[in-house]
């Protein structure tokens, strides 16, 4: 088995949890990977300052796609404040995979978005 | 020089022991390097040239009158009438730079700032780098001028009826275009986009950054008004780039940078400048990067151009023909070796263009994965990115079998 592309990270990333459009939605970024010109949106619906629902959009690489998808599963349910203090740890530990530095902002788009949409905050993730 | 010997494929080069980075060592992973087009790995005649004049002929150049000054002169002028002799250019027209993106900026700074202004064109083409692509959107905007693009077609290649279509309009001062796209791999016909528009009164600018490495170019032959290549991508060392430009043109323009070594005289208030090409050259040059690139050009001088060239296409051809093996692959670009350099960009159904390069690197095998810095390209082509193999003097059909072997090893890890 490769070590990074472990089974879940490949079933994440071919089918994507919470990934297309959302409408009506309350918040919503999109950011780029300078890198590679990746593209990745989020749309988000906000109910007692939660977040009741949350999808993805855009294109990019296993990393990135599978990073969305798993950090979606997380985010639904959580307060804009708890979503404020993620950092890059937050989502390198939930992803469970030897990110290699060159990689780092891959795994790190979809927390940018996330971010950039409840916070208004666009930089990258620390 | 370059220990030429014939190995299996007929006219295929094998100098590959010239290049030290092959011979790394047990301890480090083999190396399969596949991405010449980013830039080229150093013969040890360029490493020790540069090292030889470090050691033994350090000075700076044209200020001092001693001996080894002398010799940091002829040094540096020497390299310049090598490079320019390479490129059939005139080492009076021949300016070091420190890349081609700054020689290209030379041209757009000098010479666009004076001649481009509101209602005038510039055009450019679809399949450029973002070198030749930003610094003339910058200038368009600044002087109020429109930039307009030649189209690709579905082959990868341009239209000299758009080009003819595009210069009877009347309003375009300059025309910019690569020799070879680093991303299509195609050849274009520059002599004849060249002539075509200095017949409609304007000026070309030239990209060469991936064709002077693997075609023979000629640039008086070219016809082309300024053309612009670096050092890294042809076995020299970075830090180093070149500007031909016609003397007309480099005469009549303002410097680009100001300060030591391109002036005749300074007063308080008013200066003039010194002669071509030092006009265009501020500030202590890169001197021994010129050396080391006067050697690089000395090193493909001596293997033939004509032989890197059939070396590389018969390479490409190979690269093409096992590429196709591959299910849902797909190469973009001119479809024959003849119609390309040494490169090919490819998509694979299923597979991001970046985990496809950094599968390749468990086996050793270095591609680059991207936009290439031709983001509008992408756009025209449909794709956020692609993988990009490109050769040099050193690969060998070998390196292809290894990129075919990561490739289809790759496929695998995701299942398909």
């Amino acid at each position: 088995m490769d070590d990074l592309y472990r089974d879940y990270i490949l079933d994440h990333y071919k089918r994507p949890r919470n990934f297309g459009e959302l409408e009506p939605h309350d918040l919503e970024a999109l950011e780029h990977n300078p890198l590679c010109g990746d593209e990745l949106g989020v749309h988000i619906r906000v109910s007692d300052d939660r977040i009741e629902e949350i999808r993805f959009h855009g294109h990019g690489c296993a990393i990135s796609q599978a990073s969305a998808s798993i950090a979606s599963e997380e985010l639904k349910g959580m307060t804009l404040q708890e979503v404020g203090e993620l950092d890059a740890d937050w989502m390198i530990d939930l992803l469970g995979i030897p990110v290699s530095a060159t990689r780092r902002k891959c795994a790190l788009l979809n927390l940018k978005v996330v971010r950039g949409a409840v916070t208004g905050d666009h930089d990258w993730p620390t | 020089m370059p220990s030429v010997a014939e190995n299996s494929a007929a006219g295929a080069l094998d100098v590959r022991a010239d290049f030290p980075i092959f011979s790394r060592g047990p301890s480090e992973r083999p190396l399969v390097y596949l991405d010449s087009g980013a830039t080229s790995q150093k013969p040890a005649a360029v490493i020790d040239a540069q090292a030889e004049h470090l050691r033994r002929h350090n000075a700076n150049v044209h200020r001092g009158v001693y001996a080894l000054a002398q010799e940091a002169d002829a040094a540096y002028d020497g390299a310049r009438t090598r490079v320019a002799s390479f490129t059939g250019a005139d080492p009076r027209t021949t300016i070091f730079t420190k890349n081609a993106t700054e020689a290209i900026n030379l041209v757009a700074y000098a010479w666009g700032r004076a001649n481009v202004g509101p209602g005038d064109a510039v055009l450019i083409t679809q399949m450029e780098h973002h070198a030749n692509l930003v610094p003339w959107q910058v200038l368009c905007r600044e002087r109020g001028a429109s930039l307009r693009y030649l189209e690709v077609d579905a082959r990868g290649e341009l239209s000299l009826a758009a080009l003819d279509a595009e210069l009877e309009r009347g309003d375009v001062r300059l025309v910019a275009f690569a020799h070879v796209s680093n991303v299509l791999g195609t050849i274009n016909p520059v002599a004849e986009i060249a002539a075509r528009v200095r017949s409609a009164g304007a000026v070309s600018l030239i990209d060469g950054a991936q064709a002077v490495p693997q075609l023979p170019v000629d640039v008086q032959r070219i016809g082309a008004d300024f053309y612009a290549w670096t050092g890294h991508k042809a076995l020299g060392p970075t830090g180093i780039g070149v500007l031909h430009g016609r003397a007309e043109l480099l005469e009549r323009m303002e410097p680009f940078l100001t300060g030591g070594d391109m002036i005749a005289s300074v007063d308080f208030l008013e200066t003039t400048w010194n002669e071509l090409p030092y006009k265009f050259e501020a500030g202590t040059p890169p001197i021994a990067e010129a050396v080391g690139l006067g050697t690089a050009v000395e090193y493909l001088g001596a293997l033939g151009m004509e032989r890197v060239r059939a070396h590389e296409r018969s390479l490409t051809a190979y690269m093409l023909e096992r590429l196709a093996e591959i299910p849902g692959l797909r190469v973009v670009g001119p479809p024959e070796a003849d119609a390309r350099g040494g490169l090919a960009s490819f998509t694979i159904e299923g597979m991001h263009p970046h985990d496809i390069a950094e599968l390749a690197d468990r086996a050793g095998v270095c591609i680059r994965a991207g936009h290439h810095c031709a983001q509008p390209l992408m756009r025209c082509l449909g794709v956020g990115a692609t993988a990009r193999a490109s050769v040099g003097v050193y690969n060998d059909r070998s390196d292809i079998d290894a990129l075919v072997d990561a490739l289809q090893a790759g496929r695998e890890v995701f299942g398909l």
